[in-house]
């Protein structure tokens, strides 16, 4: 097979299109490249949308944490302690575990069990803990003299939250936030790692790389193509978020602009 | 010359210590009953006392290992132990890689056990281990396959009903069958080989110490006592 | 253990348990903790020196040794630990045998890779083929640690670098204009001031290590989350005294208390630590003690 009819049969292997059989026999290079990026399908999957949603839940979360009320108060602080404060692999096992029994309870459940939704709410709960911890560390370090100008023209309420302090809070989290995406992309390679069973061989990138590394009995080759995606990803990561950080910063004079630092305020 | 002698008495340096060297023998410990880690956390099983037989027998010091069975190869090549011997069926893919001892079980069908005994395999979901030669028939036949990271899992799916079937080799099934209604079907797969000890390519001295001594344990029938006392697989 | 375990079919309740829980099986897992605890204690330090390697070289004026250290952290950080680890490890070891067969062995003439073989002479072997069993996992457990050390010391170079460029630029002018040379001004003023801005990423980076030892088991150290998952399981009576379902919740449970648990000291300390940091220094909460002791 040329390495053009190998992209063609292998390229959607991880969403189940193309060829049925994992390739057997001589592994060439163009097959682990192929399959490994396949697999990259579902991590980015994963990334994505637990960010996406994780983000609107963050918020509620932080603001949760900095209310007067204790009854908003206590419930997000346990929540976030519990996420941030135990390995992603234990809460992968304990989820899957209560997918399980949802199942048995109603049929509705079903799809829990499959790593598509199932994996998903837990990485979005985890990256929702992790966010909301960084979106209040911003909430407390709002300058005093925005509110008080807010006040001072009359800016209250609701309006107040969302023209003001919002977008403050935003700006300041964004490097750390960055971080935090960063590390839940990573994180997507324990999906079919240690908790969710791979159906039909569709797994991620990690799934092929083992694949590979499990057939040749040589893990020199097919880890360091997954590493290489990996920093490839972690480059389009930053500048994406970079470009937004810069949509958050552009009323400021071009000196003052924070660029992006990849710094790991905040990390799993 | 000088550089002649010193050659010599480097080499005979290694034969002094090849002499009193001791064999690291690298098993998985999660296995049963081939291998596993017994109350004492200890490595027992029907490997263990085969073994320790064989070392016996080749007047071998041994020793025992752990490792991961993910690379449980790319170690053995890398020198971190001498031999493998955690129920490893002699494949063609493996013999490109390693050598293999001759087999000290025959080669040995590999079952499936479901909840229900009248299930359908075409159209039903067969869990199988990741990365398992059960994991690659299921796949080429067609059929609905869903890989767990560890054989207990396999198990556990079925008895949760997350797949319908597990497809896995029958002495490990064995063990499971009749607890939380799991039945064993009767048809069975031919896949896999006997099982043997892997050793590195450039190892030809050790394979063939063990080689002897896998013979001598057949030739006197201790081997099938062995296998019959662990019930691992049918005899010789 | 105790003397009434001789027989546990016999047994009930909380006798049973008593003898269940002092299996030798379960004392390597407890004995697991003191691993992954000794394994935090020796890598948080070595990460941290790394990771001030990495970062002063990434600072150095030296152009190799600056891209070196940029480098360094960029690619390590940029891929999935698990990913590290599952090659990683391996090669290692491997390029240490390399090294002590050059040293040791210069008159070996077979090729060290035969095939797929990767093969030193016996003096170079790492550790010693003849080393007892206790030699070889140390060597294990070092290997780990210094893979779990240079990935963790790559984020911490991150953080180191930031810290360093924190630390007002005034500073280090007016040391500058003290007469103290460059170096002396890196190691006086410089280093004693950034822990402060340091420390925040810093504890977020031990709060990480922690929740990495789960990956141990990929390095061939048994951690406590092989054992959980080892005792947990589902065991025959055929192969144990004390037979028992599927318990990995159980275990598991255990394990989520555990990892809180330190999760929440380790909060606690480096809050302390913090507070003790900040006294005298030239920021918003060194001021707020200052103005709260007046």
């Amino acid at each position: 097979m040329s390495c053009i009819e190998t992209i063609q049969a292998y390229a959607l292997r991880s969403i189940g299109l193309g060829e049925r059989l994992l390739p057997r026999g001589d592994y060439t290079l163009c097959e682990h490249f192929t399959l490994i990026g396949s697999g990259m399908i579902w991590n980015v999957y994963f990334a994505v949308m637990a960010l996406l949603l994780g983000f609107f839940f963050a918020n509620v979360l932080a603001l949760g944490k900095a209310a007067q009320s204790a009854w908003l108060r206590k419930p997000s602080e346990w929540f976030i302690f519990l996420f941030r404060g135990s390995p992603l692999f234990i809460q992968f096992f304990f989820a899957y575990f209560l997918f399980l029994r949802l199942k048995s309870v109603s049929p509705m459940f079903d799809g829990l069990t499959a790593a598509g939704l199932g994996a998903l709410i837990v990485l979005f709960l985890n990256t929702a803990a992790y966010s909301a911890e960084i979106f209040y560390g911003a909430l407390r370090s709002i300058p005093k003299g925005d509110v008080e100008a807010a006040d001072a023209y009359g800016i209250t309420g609701f309006r107040r939250f969302r023209r003001i302090i919002w977008p403050t809070m935003l700006r300041l989290a964004w490097p750390a936030y960055t971080n935090e995406a960063i590390f839940l992309f990573h994180a997507t390679t324990l999906v079919f790692f240690s908790a969710f069973p791979v159906h039909q061989q569709k797994g991620d990138s990690l799934y092929y790389a083992s694949y590979f590394a499990d057939k040749t009995f040589n893990p020199f080759v097919p880890y360091p193509i997954l590493a290489m995606y990996f920093i490839l990803f972690t480059l389009v990561i930053v500048w994406l978020f970079g470009m937004v950080n810069k949509r958050l910063n552009r009323h400021l004079p071009q000196a003052q602009r924070p660029r992006v630092r990849y710094r790991p305020n905040l990390l799993r | 010359m000088k550089k002649l002698i010193l050659a010599t008495s480097a080499l005979a340096l290694t034969a002094g210590f090849a002499a009193a060297d001791v064999v690291r023998m690298g098993t998985e410990g999660a296995y049963a009953p081939w291998n596993f880690v017994n109350d004492k956390g200890e490595i027992d099983g029907f490997e263990r006392e085969l073994g320790d037989e064989l070392c016996k027998r080749a007047e071998l010091e041994c020793e025992w290992v752990k490792n991961d069975w993910d690379s449980i190869i790319p170690n053995l090549v890398s020198g971190n132990y001498d031999t493998i011997i955690a129920g490893m069926s002699i494949t063609d893919e493996r013999d490109e890689v390693i050598d293999f001892t001759q087999p000290y079980t025959p080669p040995d069908p590999s079952a499936y056990v479901a909840m229900d005994p009248d299930v359908d395999l075409e159209n039903a979901v067969i869990a199988a281990q990741a990365a398992t030669i059960q994991a690659a028939f299921i796949a080429e036949q067609g059929w609905t396959l869903v890989e767990f990271a560890t054989p207990e899992e396999t198990v556990a799916a079925v008895r949760n009903g997350e797949a319908d079937a597990v497809l896995a080799d029958k002495s490990y099934l064995d063990t499971v069958v009749g607890t939380d209604g799991l039945v064993m079907l009767e048809r069975t797969e031919a896949i896999g080989g006997g099982v043997g000890m892997g050793l590195r390519e450039s190892d030809g001295e050790l394979r063939a110490k063990f080689d002897a001594a896998i013979q001598s344990m057949k030739d006197d029938g201790s081997l099938n006592e062995l296998i019959a006392k662990w019930e691992v697989s049918s005899q010789w | 253990m105790f003397s009434y375990c001789t027989d546990p079919s016999t047994l009930e309740g909380l006798t049973w348990l008593s003898c269940y829980l002092t299996t030798g099986k379960h004392l390597s897992f407890y004995a697991s903790f003191v691993t992954v605890l000794v394994l935090l204690a020796i890598t948080a330090p070595t990460a941290l020196l790394f990771g001030f390697g990495g970062a002063t070289a990434a600072r150095s004026r030296i152009a190799p040794l600056r891209w070196f250290g940029k480098g360094y952290t960029a690619i390590v950080r940029g891929v999935p630990d698990i990913a590290f680890f599952l090659f990683f490890v391996i090669a290692l070891d491997q390029a240490f045998e390399y090294l002590r067969h050059k040293v040791k062995c210069p008159d070996w003439e077979e090729p060290i890779r035969q095939g797929n073989d990767f093969i030193v002479c016996q003096a170079a072997k790492l550790p010693l083929s003849t080393a007892p069993q206790w030699v070889h996992e140390t060597y294990g457990f070092l290997l780990a640690v210094l893979t779990f050390a240079i990935v963790f010391g790559a984020f911490a170079a991150n953080v180191l670098y930031g810290a360093m460029n924190a630390v007002p630029h005034a500073q280090m002018e007016t040391a500058e204009a003290y007469g103290m040379s460059h170096r002396q001004a890196f190691w006086r003023i410089m280093v004693p001031q950034m822990w402060v801005y340091a420390l925040p990423g810093l504890s977020n980076l031990w709060m990480v290590l922690i929740k990495a030892t789960p990956l141990l088991f990929l390095l061939g150290v048994e951690d406590i989350v092989y054992w959980a998952r080892e005792l947990g399981g589902t065991v025959n009576p055929r192969f144990t005294d004390y037979p028992h379902g599927d318990w990995r919740l159980y275990y598991f449970t255990f394990l989520l208390i555990f990892y809180l648990g330190f999760t929440r000291v380790s909060e606690i300390v480096l809050e302390r630590l913090m507070k003790k940091l900040t006294h005298g220094q030239a920021t918003t909460g060194g001021e707020a003690q200052r103005k709260a002791a007046a």
